[in-house]
């Protein structure tokens, strides 16, 4: 079974169907890191290109391990080490890349819809690493396999999306990835950090954090994105903290075996506190991990299948 | 896809008898249970090597360790149309210094177990890699062959040869089966 589309740009490339499959498939290779020898001889021969133009190191260097671990080899292209500083557009730079025959791209950039544009110049495959304010499907797909793993199950989650939400590629991509698996989302912010129409999102909206704190499975933690933000969303960050951080507290409020996440980067004492961020029920790392795994299946179904022409 | 049968080459009881057999071939090939550990190709070979297992240890009464492969990644056709579903890969133990018996349902072409033995040592490097196999069907690409083989059935290579297992079709034996029309090699 390949998956339905050969690029994954948005959640709507794939079906509920590809997402249990990459899941499925992510397990077995969460087994290889614990290997002597986290190595497979799979993808040999083949390219994968990172072409991140906007900063990045978990995503970046989770794809680049991911593609090492599979023995693809793997190019990368940073936004200060490229001709992009030379005046080049994407456009070329990617036209590029094309004539260099690589199998599959990851691009991560400030504007949405770059990896859209791409899938015009280029005939690989495009994997969305995060563009602008738009999705960061990967990273959906991360959390949800992590989700899975810990909690036994998607169906019927509830999951609090906290914070941000109105810059976030990342609840751009997790809102639509729980509802295909049947998860229930609810975005929880102030709304100064919500779109002016949150009903569009396809969530339910809460500005109040403790009134839902107790039917929360888990409790999705985003970062204030001040480099996005015009002005200052809230009078102070210790107000945001004090009503919208996660806590001992309000974790001590939280249903039994409900999970803390957080993207990353951290900014530890305004959305997470620091004993939160290090205790047992927060799994920031196994996200990290998880990232690898997940996104060595995403390569070994996109360059294994059927359209990505010849090979053996 | 259409695949008819054309003969019968195994039933239940020559099934059963040649699992026996081979259970105790390794133990004389190998002077023993002692350093010898199963290792089973998914899905057939998985549950083929859980039969060896239980048939040496009521043999020998030595408890050997069993493991579990599945290929894809070391496969030398990713890419090609086949994308069967990942399985699980358990190897419960380290395979260094064991002797490592590969168990497969069908030896055909051998791509599969050179995927296999590059699995193996990935995990470890064993004394010895033996494979044992329920059915050689011929037609080898690769410079491969069993030291223990349940029956050899000479085949065309248009034919097929399927083993079903009771774990996994709810009967033994083993069948060759022939195109009745149009339909995909595998």
């Amino acid at each position: 079974m390949t998956l339905s589309s050969k690029h994954i740009i948005t959640m709507d490339d794939l079906t509920p169907d590809d997402i249990t499959h990459i899941l499925d498939t992510a397990e077995s290779f969460a087994e290889i890191s614990q290997r002597r020898i986290k190595k497979l001889p799979t993808l040999r021969g083949r390219t994968v290109v990172n072409l991140f133009l906007e900063p990045s190191t978990r995503t970046r260097t989770s794809f680049e391990i991911a593609a090492k671990r599979l023995s693809a080899d793997g190019i990368n292209f940073s936004a200060s080490a490229s001709a992009t500083v030379k005046g080049e557009s994407l456009r070329d730079t990617a036209a590029t890349l094309a004539a260099m025959a690589c199998d599959l791209v990851v691009i991560r950039h400030k504007y949405a819809g770059s990896p859209r544009m791409l899938m015009d110049v280029m005939d690989c495959s495009i994997v969305n690493g995060g563009d602008g304010m738009h999705q960061h499907p990967t990273q959906a797909l991360l959390d949800l396999y992590t989700m899975r793993q810990r909690l036994g199950r998607l169906e019927g989650l509830t999951v609090g999306i906290v914070g941000d939400i109105s810059h976030s590629r990342v609840a751009g991509s997790l809102i639509p990835a729980l509802r295909m698996v049947g998860a229930r989302p609810i975005v929880i912010a102030p709304a100064t950090l919500l779109p002016a129409r949150p009903d569009v999102l396809g969530a339910e909206v809460a500005y109040d954090l403790d009134e839902v704190l107790g039917e929360l499975d888990v409790a999705y933690m985003l970062r204030i994105q001040m480099e996005r933000a015009d002005g200052m969303p809230f009078p102070s960050v210790r107000e945001y903290a004090r009503f919208y951080g996660m806590n001992s507290a309000r974790l001590g409020r939280l249903p039994a075996k409900s999970i803390v996440m957080h993207p990353g980067p951290m900014n530890r004492g305004v959305e997470i506190s620091q004993d939160v961020a290090d205790s047992d029920r927060s799994l920031v790392l196994e996200q990290v991990e998880s990232g690898v795994a997940v996104r060595m299946a995403i390569m070994y179904l996109l360059l294994g299948g059927a359209d990505s022409g010849a090979a053996a | 896809m259409g695949y008819r049968t054309k003969a019968e080459v195994m039933d239940a009881t020559a099934v059963d008898r040649a699992v026996t057999r081979i259970a105790h071939e390794v133990l004389e090939a190998n002077k023993g249970a002692s350093g010898v550990a199963l290792v089973g190709i998914v899905t057939r070979g998985a549950a083929l090597a859980q039969r060896l297992a239980a048939q040496v240890s009521g043999i020998e009464g030595a408890q050997v360790p069993v493991g579990t492969l599945d290929i894809s990644f070391y496969r030398d056709d990713v890419g090609s149309s086949l994308h069967p579903e990942v399985h699980r890969t358990d190897i419960p133990f380290d395979p260094t210094g064991r002797t490592v018996v590969l168990v497969d349902d069908v030896l055909f072409t051998g791509r599969t177990i050179r995927a296999a033995m590059d699995a193996i040592m990935d995990y470890g490097r064993p004394d010895c890699i033996q494979l044992a196999v329920l059915v050689d069907r011929g037609h080898r690409e690769l410079p491969i062959r069993a030291d223990y083989v349940g029956k050899n059935v000479p085949t065309s290579r248009k034919e097929r040869v399927k083993v079903f297992l009771t774990e996994i079709d709810g009967r033994d034996g083993a069948e060759i089966l022939e195109e009745s029309g149009e339909g995909a090699l595998t």
